[in-house]
């Protein structure tokens, strides 16, 4: 695992792109196959399963590291990362390991039926062997996400300079459901067919912001600056449901959500219409909650997602629909090349013969002449339940990623009310030890009920600012939390609203941000929760 | 009970029978000071007593002052109390400042370091009864690494860099990272630049009599391809200004305590971040409190709620201070105005490539 210790610390030595690059290539160039593809899938978010719960870890870690388990936790809120945190609390070691990376995780694997105190003993072994750059890896392979500050973009583009293969097609072959036990090196760099693997889905193609920033909405003069000529492109809706790809092959079918979890099951409504599609159909679209035809809410839908068991109740009070967009196989072929507008009319033939209309929807596209036009039926997007508008070039192809272009989104402005901040927790990863969530109240009265958290919106610099106040403005403490005198004002920006019976304050609001910090108002003149119930009428 | 020989005010530590202030950040008479450091010497005070070996770098911030200067060990007597400085090992310069009344002993530790680091007079344990200390790094977390594997690791990096004819600029602050830098450079790999904040304050120091490793101020007329074979020393200021740009390509390290959490390291954006602090780890500010034998121990500045409940679980007699000096809470703050001082110097006097 030295290689792998040193590809972290390397990656972490350089700021720079190129570099990182250069470090990925030299890890692919120096590892045995095996290792490789448990790099990649650690690198894409495949990582082993959990054979410790983190109790135990965090439990074990305390005794190793002699100190009071109140000063691990203390330490843990400033490093911001667990596996960060043990590597720096225990003791040095001369000692250092030769296992390989996917001995390793061999080891963790066979963990699965081990007796409590058995995997007690081979971690505290394991610890006393490894120095700290590697223990701290090793760590992150027990307890945690690898979110490292390289992109996946970047190891596919050092694995596509390494294997002479192009990274769109790389990253095509590396989404799925496979694991490092069962994918092999040589697999990966030969030439396949979608046969290989029949639930293996296309990278899905994202689309680009319009509104880059939430100061000032692009109007349609500015559309049509960057954009052109409308004739040249469709609109649609903007859905705000699950974006799914949904799969038939060899008589299977596969439901992917983006973040590449296999969602087949979560989705029975779907079963028959997919089940019902020719063999080699690959459809991309968006999965809501639907009555009487009509979508509901985002928080609708949200209530059966992490269900492990989906009552009749949830599938009754939340139905699901599909509102398919784009069609990437077609009688078994990769269509991703053909047009916008080709894969548009071979998706309309699918869903013209489809027994199922109800659960396989289309998306429907706008009827407009100008971008003036397009830009007054966005005005209806609320109503539509939609987010905004769509835009896509008729000639675009079916790309990989977020590609600026072809697809746009073009979204409405959130709604905002103006908030005060009275809580604050320290931020994790590159925002350790800084404050940089907080929580959001409007006043009731003469009180202030908290209503919103928000982590995201505001420069480093203003966040810096911010944790200098929190630092020297905090009431009270519990464990990580700080209560903050109330006075900092920000505008709270957010997609939806909603009645909730979780909240305090009786609502629950769809993708809470800072749009900006208010210097200029005082907190008496924070917006009250009679203002935000308001938006619940709209 | 009496009084106590110091305490704690609005204005800074004072002890009520010498009539003195020691690190004041409001203006007063008196003032004993443990170090140069901006948030330490404050501008605005009537007398100031420091150490010999601060005196040009505080004439030089601080204007025309009324200084007086002593060495280490040596008393100054007012009013009955005696004021002696002892090294606190933080930068050159810089005491513990004991003091004693009719048998009672206090000692403020101001900011300091227990590893010798070449260049300041290393930390000395002084006996009291009453011990101030900071705990800026007061976290387990904070372990430095021996100073020798630091500039392994720093020269190494120069030298690869020197190798693929890229610059190396090494930032950290003027008064005291970089002179630890300069004097534990390996010259042999090449030559030292210096930015004209950091050049200043060598100026300053060298005036003192203090032998620092030569150095070349980067002036207008300094030669790019030159100046990129040699490794440039630069402050926190510098970071992303033109003047820095104008060396490019170039890889960048910072030099830090913070540099320890992979989070703050990555804030910073470096290419490199080394770990090199001039106030104590962990172990140090243990072991420095342990050999006090003191009997109550404040802590000033840092993690001082959890160090101090550490502290009072392991045996000690701890409280936690409020104060203005800089810390774990202040990182921010401190960086921000001693940049100001910094780019505005700068930009005075036009010391750009």
């Amino acid at each position: 695992m030295k290689a792998f210790a040193q590809l972290f610390l390397s990656l972490d030595e350089t700021n720079k792109t190129n570099e990182k690059v250069k470090v990925l290539k030299n890890y692919f160039a120096t590892v045995p196959d095996t290792d490789k593809m448990h790099m990649l899938a650690l690198f894409t978010g495949r990582r082993p399963k959990r054979q410790i719960n983190a109790t135990l870890i965090r439990h074990w870690a305390v005794e190793a590291s002699n100190i009071p388990a109140w000063l691990f936790e203390e330490s843990y809120h400033v490093v911001g990362d667990l596996a960060e945190t043990m590597s720096l609390l225990m003791p040095e070691t001369e000692s250092s390991s030769s296992k390989t990376l996917t001995e390793w995780i061999a080891e963790i694997n066979a963990l699965a039926d081990k007796t409590e105190a058995e995997k007690k003993d081979w971690l505290l072994q394991s610890w006393a062997m490894l120095d700290s750059q590697e223990r701290f890896v090793f760590n992150k392979l027990l307890t945690g996400s690898f979110r490292i500050g390289v992109s996946q973009n970047l190891v596919v583009k050092a694995l596509a300079d390494v294997t002479g293969i192009e990274a769109p097609a790389l990253t095509h072959r590396i989404m799925g459901k496979w694991m490092p036990e069962n994918y092999t090196f040589d697999q990966l760099v030969q030439v396949q067919t979608a046969s290989d693997d029949i639930s293996r889905p296309y990278p899905f193609f994202l689309a680009y912001p319009i509104q880059e920033t939430s100061e000032r909405q692009k109007s349609a003069a500015d559309v049509a600056a960057a954009l052109g000529d409308a004739e040249q492109w469709q609109a649609e809706w903007k859905w705000d449901g699950i974006r799914a790809q949904m799969i038939k092959r060899g008589g299977e079918i596969f439901i992917w959500s983006r973040g590449e979890d296999l969602a087949t099951e979560k989705f029975p409504e779907l079963h028959p219409f997919l089940q019902a599609l020719p063999d080699g159909t690959v459809l991309d679209g968006e999965i809501l909650s639907f009555r009487d035809g009509k979508p509901l809410p985002f928080n609708v839908l949200q209530t059966r997602i992490g269900r492990k068991n989906l009552s009749k109740k949830i599938l009754t009070d939340s139905p699901v629909a599909t509102i398919v967009y784009d069609c990437l196989e077609y009688e078994g072929e990769d269509i991703r090349s053909r047009t916008q507008a080709e894969r548009q009319s071979l998706l309309e033939g699918l869903q013209s013969n489809s027994a199922y209309p109800e659960v396989f929807r289309l998306s429907t596209l706008i009827d407009f002449n100008s971008w003036e036009e397009l830009e007054s039926i966005r005005e209806q997007s609320r109503a539509m339940i939609a987010e905004g508008i769509m835009l896509k070039r008729k000639s675009a192809t079916y790309q990989v990623g977020r590609r600026r272009g072809d697809w746009w989104k073009w979204k409405i402005a959130p709604l905002s009310v103006d908030a005060v901040m009275i809580y604050a927790q320290k931020g994790h990863g590159r925002r350790a030890d800084l404050y940089t969530d907080y929580t959001f109240a409007v006043w009731d009265g003469d009180k202030l009920v908290p209503f919103a958290k928000a982590y995201s919106g505001l420069t480093d610099a203003e966040i810096n600012k911010v944790d200098y106040f929190i630092k020297r403005n905090t009431l009270e403490k519990f464990g990580p939390v700080r209560t903050v005198k109330p006075e900092l004002v920000f505008e709270i920006g957010f997609e939806g609203i909603n009645k909730s019976t979780r909240h305090k304050s009786g609502i629950a609001l769809r993708f809470p941000r800072i749009l900006r910090w208010r210097h200029d108002k005082p907190k008496e003149e924070a917006d009250t929760l009679e203002s935000l119930t308001a938006f619940l009428e709209e | 009970m009496a009084k106590p020989l110091l305490e704690f005010t609005d204005r800074g530590i004072y002890c009520e029978q010498g009539r003195f202030y020691i690190d004041p950040w409001k203006p007063v008479d008196d003032a004993v000071i443990t170090h140069a450091h901006a948030d330490h010497a404050y501008f605005g005070h009537k007398n100031y007593l420091a150490h010999h070996l601060s005196r040009e770098v505080m004439l030089y911030r601080l204007g025309d002052i009324n200084l007086q200067t002593i060495g280490y060990g040596e008393t100054v007597v007012k009013n009955g109390v005696q004021i002696s400085l002892y090294p606190a090992g933080h930068v050159i310069g810089s005491a513990q400042i004991r003091i004693e009344y009719k048998g009672q002993v206090w000692v403020v530790s101001g900011d300091y370091k227990t590893e010798d680091d070449g260049i300041s007079t290393p930390f000395e344990p002084v006996k009291c009864h009453h011990f101030i200390s900071e705990c800026t790094f007061g976290m387990p977390v904070y372990t430095w690494k021996p100073q020798v594997q630091l500039f392994n690791d720093i020269n190494n990096w120069w030298r690869v860099n020197r190798e693929n004819g890229i610059a190396t600029i090494i930032v950290g602050y003027s008064l005291g990272k970089a002179q630890r830098i300069l004097q534990n450079l390996d010259l042999d790999i090449g030559k030292v630049y210096t930015h004209g904040v950091i050049e200043n304050t060598n100026e300053a120091l060298r005036r003192n009599g203090v032998l620092l490793n030569p150095t070349e101020r980067i002036t207008q007329a300094s030669v790019k391809e030159e100046v990129r074979k040699g490794i440039i020393l630069a402050p926190p200021s510098a970071v992303g200004t033109p003047w820095m740009r104008k060396f490019g390509p170039y890889s960048f390290g910072y030099c830090s305590g913070w540099m320890a959490l992979r989070g703050a390291k990555r804030r910073r954006a470096a290419d490199r971040g080394f770990i090199m602090s001039d106030h104590a780890d962990w172990d140090g500010l243990v072991s420095a409190i342990d050999a006090t034998g003191c009997e109550c121990v404040y802590l000033t500045h840092g993690y001082t709620a959890s160090f101090t409940r550490y502290l009072n679980e392991i045996g000690f007699n701890a409280r936690e201070v409020h104060t203005l000096y800089g810390g774990e809470e202040e990182d921010a703050t401190i960086t921000e105005k001693e940049e100001k001082e910094e780019t505005a110097e700068l930009t005075d006097r036009k010391e750009m490539v």
